[in-house]
């Protein structure tokens, strides 16, 4: 089953088209890695299959439903650049207010809090965390109602050792339960590890798409320079 | 049902959080005291003409202070990217608007509540006979300006220099309210409800019907560029 069919599609900032004819398809219980130097139109891809924005031209479906529809929303977990956790509330508000919004049982809150480390610190204050826990918190509040499709933004930067690989793991038992991921990153050594395709975005054009290869394991930089860049 | 508990979690949300950082709270209230006590030396308070323009004043303190408590609206989710999950959330956009706009409404009836008792002792003003009129008026006018500063909270939240965007937008389009509910206050004050202000005072549910639907139905163009 396809998971996100992206068809023919175009973005233009003013004149300047960030995304030139992009066209591709993510299986269910797939990741793809999406690559590119800055500018090169991951985010902006990336922001058209989360629904915040609409492409000029072209076609996009989430399990079949066009991404501003409630039911595909339903099905996305995002991680953007911020961590998407507000300050002012505790851990367990937080979780609170998504569980809600998302119409998951409450029960799971202190499961995934305890998952992430949380679980002593529940009712502090996020503003009161480190940075750590906040990307935790956030890793959480992505996961918690179990989305059959992840977008994630640059998800490895700057995130310490430990919620890299509570990351790695999570992902690893969204894919084996069906779930689709779509990632943009520059981390190439983390993400290939997780990947089972690879797209490559250059000046808004799709340069490369296929399954992830042995050469790029072993060199993540192969592709690059397969495609002309240093 | 889904939809309206969605809204009263995104009020819920937005309360907690302004209850705790009282960022738009105290900037709301200071400025709504500082105008009324400017106001109080400006003009006679014993003076007959004072009394026909206080429903006015009294309407510039709230759409002034409303801005500062507005203008938090949807900026109070743009650290951490917040707005974004909430618009990828299984939200509908009207969803989003009413609970931002609910929680703004209560926040500035609270702070007319407890500006208007004040406001009494400095234009020496009884509020007792035409308390349940005033309520009504409160409700709509505050109503008015929240709808439409909550729209405009959403079209201008990733805008540069927002706080002077906002009133920029906000006030011209809320003239029409503003003199309704300013007509109706300053009579009250002065001579007490007439039949006249009985045509302002479906005017101004007018305004409210019409913006809400508009707000309503256009918030997912403004969410979603």
């Amino acid at each position: 089953m396809t998971a996100v069919a992206v068809s023919g599609v175009w973005k233009y900032f003013g004149d300047f088209p960030a995304l030139r004819d992009i066209s591709l398809e993510v299986p269910a219980g797939s990741c793809l890695a999406l690559l590119g130097r800055n500018g090169a139109g991951k985010t902006t891809l990336l922001r058209i299959l989360a629904g915040f924005s609409k492409p000029a031209k072209g076609t996009v479906t989430l399990q079949g439903h066009e991404p501003r529809a409630v039911p595909a929303r339903r099905q996305i977990g995002y991680i953007g650049h911020g961590i998407s956790v507000w300050d002012e509330l505790s851990a367990t508000e937080n979780l609170r207010l998504f569980a809600s919004l998302y119409d998951v049982d409450p029960a799971r809150i202190p499961r995934w809090l305890e998952r992430v480390g949380l679980g002593r610190v529940q009712d502090g204050l996020v503003r009161e965390f480190s940075r750590g826990m906040r990307q935790r918190l956030a890793i959480a509040r992505a996961f918690l109602h179990d989305p059959n499709l992840l977008l994630l933004d640059e998800p490895f930067t700057s995130l310490d050792d430990r919620a890299i690989a509570l990351l790695q793991s999570v992902l690893r038992e969204a894919r084996e339960r069906g779930a689709a991921v779509v990632m943009s990153t520059h981390q190439l050594r983390e993400a290939l590890e997780l990947a089972s395709d690879v797209a490559l975005l250059q000046k808004g054009k799709l340069a490369h798409a296929g399954p992830r290869t042995a050469e790029m394991v072993a060199d993540p930089a192969w592709l690059y320079r397969q495609h002309g860049e240093a | 049902m889904r939809h309206l508990r969605h809204a009263m979690t995104i009020a819920g949300k937005d309360l907690r959080s302004e209850f705790r950082g009282k960022e738009g709270i105290n900037a709301a209230f200071s400025f709504s005291l500082v105008m009324l006590l400017i106001f109080s030396f400006a003009f006679d308070p014993t003076a007959p003409e004072t009394r026909s323009i206080a429903g006015g004043l009294l309407w510039i303190v709230f759409t002034f202070a409303g801005a500062l408590i507005l203008n938090r609206s949807f900026a109070r989710d743009v650290p951490n990217d917040c707005l974004d999950a909430l618009i990828a959330s299984p939200v509908e956009g009207w969803s989003l608007f009413l609970g931002k706009a609910t929680a703004s409404f209560l926040l500035l009836i609270g702070i007319e509540t407890v500006c208007l008792p004040v406001f009494a002792v400095f234009y020496d003003i009884s509020l007792v006979p035409v308390l349940g009129q005033l309520a009504l008026v409160m409700v709509l006018g505050t109503w008015a300006l929240t709808v439409v500063g909550t729209a405009f909270g959403a079209l201008t939240v990733n805008v540069r220099l927002r706080e002077i965007m906002l009133p920029m937008l906000l006030y011209p389009v809320m003239i029409p309210a503003l003199v309704a509910a300013m007509e109706i206050t300053a009579h009250l004050f002065d001579s007490g409800f007439t039949a006249v202000d009985g045509n302002w005072l479906r005017y101004l549910v007018g305004f409210d019907v019409i913006y809400t639907a508009l707000a309503v139905a256009l918030i997912d163009l403004v969410l979603v560029a």
